[in-house]
């Protein structure tokens, strides 16, 4: 029995979410050995290399995989899929554009981020926006898994020392290609990654209002997050969507400012350690999933909150 | 052109499920269904090329039971031109779907596929990555903004840090994400309408495709609950019980 962990990575630097995926693979059992497929990541592939734990490290390194397109990415893995039980990312944007077609040209039903593992072939996961936990039971000969990162702790950065083998491209597919990205620059912690989020609701009333939040955010250290329905009211973009169908958190501090609470935002924020919300009105969900419930204007609470900090 | 979109009819977003009592499965007894609301986005972006003169046909398809044929009427209602059901009593897997779904779109020979990135009940963000593979098309998850540009389509993607763009060859597979449009409501005239539209009723024994489970169900059970928490009466009260009692800031 052995694993394969996809790298998430930017072909400088190993993504977080990588460790809590190799996380999931050694609570699976067996060899550990992760793909970083890329173009001019020697780097991540050291950094890989010296994960704990993580026997061999296999390196795609080739123009044709610098954006991870999910055509090539899912043909590459393929190739090499033969050798393991388990092959496993996580369930990041990345994760979830690439490990279903994989888990199709296997012909394998994937088992889609899961929470906990029970043994080599059960699993926990969350459905119905994390309203219910399933526990499941697969029967595939291979088992294509996305890990949901916050649900395990990373393991150690440090301390491994893999070997490197590097693997030629395989494959390569024409079918999509690169055109340009823009991605978000910002001094705060990515929020995924960040120990303190607040988030800003509808009760945000606009967009501008933001930097009430940013000001906190500011002096925590903290990363700022939205609601679905701000990002729905144009308040803020896509990525700072916390929720079902935005990205899942669970950091030491959660603070939810005018968010009401609905189902599918509680499903990306509710295994915070601490959740705090201010909202004005004292019947609002979010006050049953919330450690600390202020009940205040937020337009009051936030410059005092700031001001206190 | 023509654009097939794949639909599924989901529990209401709005109902909290529950597991049954002896924990075997969710309880779907009388909840209200609806079309998941990432579908009701792929379907406006369909009509929105079709009225924009891009495309000539919109064919709405689902793989369920008969029940599924409602969701396919509001799929017309909403202005698709023709629909299909693809009928089973069972409760398929994604990549079963998936099979299903290529026989269908092997047929139509469509130029585009629009689907829903996830459906909220399984919560899996599987099909449309699966389709694309059976297909041996391009795929273009996630979708914020889409342009058509002869045999390729030009696609915007909500990705973790931020957008990327792609250019993905014709046919291929699209799914929506939140920001891509705002769907419209179904006029009555059109919910009329609707039910003379075309719905065809394809029997899934019919495409020779293996739909065995690949997964076992084994328990559903609700999440661990949180304990209770307090209100606080002021900013400062709640400052101090985050510095001493909660130690998350200092």
């Amino acid at each position: 029995m052995s694993t394969l962990v996809i790298a998430e990575h930017d072909n400088t630097n190993l993504k977080p979410a990588t460790l809590n995926t190799v996380a999931a693979a050694n609570v699976i059992g067996g060899a550990v050995h992760i793909l970083v497929a890329g173009n001019a990541c020697q780097s991540v592939a050291d950094e890989a290399a010296a994960v704990a734990g993580v026997e061999k490290v296999i390196l795609a390194d080739d123009a044709a995989y610098e954006n991870q397109l999910a055509e090539s990415t899912a043909n590459l893995i393929k190739s090499i899929s033969a050798d393991y039980s388990h092959i496993l990312a996580p369930a990041t944007t990345f994760g979830k554009n690439v490990l279903p077609r994989l888990s199709a040209l296997l012909d394998v039903q994937q088992i889609s981020e899961i929470t906990e593992v029970i043994s080599d072939d059960t699993f926990k996961r969350p459905i119905y926006a994390g309203s219910c936990i399933a526990t499941i039971k697969s029967s595939d000969s291979i088992k294509v898994i996305t890990v949901r990162a916050t649900a395990f702790d990373p393991v150690n950065a440090a301390g491994g020392s893999a070997s490197v083998d590097s693997i030629s491209a395989n494959e390569v597919s024409d079918l999509s290609s690169f055109v340009n990205e823009e991605i978000a620059q910002s001094d705060r912690p990515e929020l995924t990654a960040a120990s303190i989020v607040i988030s800003g609701g509808r009760g945000m009333q606009s967009g501008d209002n933001f930097h009430l939040l940013e000001t906190i955010a500011d002096k925590l250290g903290a990363a700022v997050g939205a609601s679905r329905a701000a990002v729905d009211a144009g308040f803020v973009p896509n990525d700072y969507q916390v929720g079902q169908t935005g990205k899942i958190v669970a950091p030491d501090l959660y603070i939810a400012v005018g968010i009401s609470g609905a189902i599918q935002h509680l499903a990306g924020m509710k295994d915070s350690k601490v959740i705090v919300a201010i909202n004005k009105d004292e019947d609002a969900p979010i006050f049953q999933v919330a450690d600390y419930g202020l009940v205040a204007d937020l337009f009051n609470a936030l410059p005092e909150l700031s001001e206190q900090l | 052109m023509k654009i097939v979109v794949p639909i599924k009819r989901v529990v209401d977003y709005n109902v909290k499920v529950r597991p049954l009592g002896d924990q075997s499965d969710v309880d779907l007894n009388n909840v209200k269904m609806a079309m998941n609301p990432f579908c009701e986005i792929a379907i406006e972006e369909a009509v929105r090329l079709k009225e924009a003169g891009t495309a000539t046909e919109v064919i709405a398809v689902t793989v369920g039971k008969s029940d599924s044929q409602e969701q396919l009427r509001t799929a017309l209602a909403l202005g698709a031109d023709r629909a299909i059901l693809v009928e089973t009593d069972s409760l398929l897997e994604p990549l079963s779907i998936a099979k299903a779904l290529a026989k269908v779109i092997q047929a139509e020979s469509p130029q585009l596929v629009i689907l829903g990135k996830q459906a909220i009940d399984g919560d899996n963000n599987q099909t449309g990555q699966m389709l694309a593979a059976l297909l041996n098309y391009g795929q273009a998850t996630f979708a914020s903004e889409i342009s058509i540009d002869g045999d390729s389509a030009s696609v915007t993607r909500e990705i973790d840090g931020g957008l990327q763009t792609i250019k993905v060859s014709l046919p291929a597979i699209i799914t929506t994400d939140l920001r891509l449009n705002e769907p419209r409501y179904a006029s009555l005239p059109n919910i009329m309408k609707a039910k003379k539209k075309e719905l065809d009723v394809q029997p899934i024994d019919a495409m020779g495709i293996d739909t065995a489970p690949r997964m076992e169900l084994l328990s559903v059970e609700l999440p661990a609950a949180r304990q209770e928490g307090i209100k606080v009466e002021s900013v400062e009260e709640l400052v101090g019980k985050l510095k001493n009692e909660a130690k998350v800031i200092s």
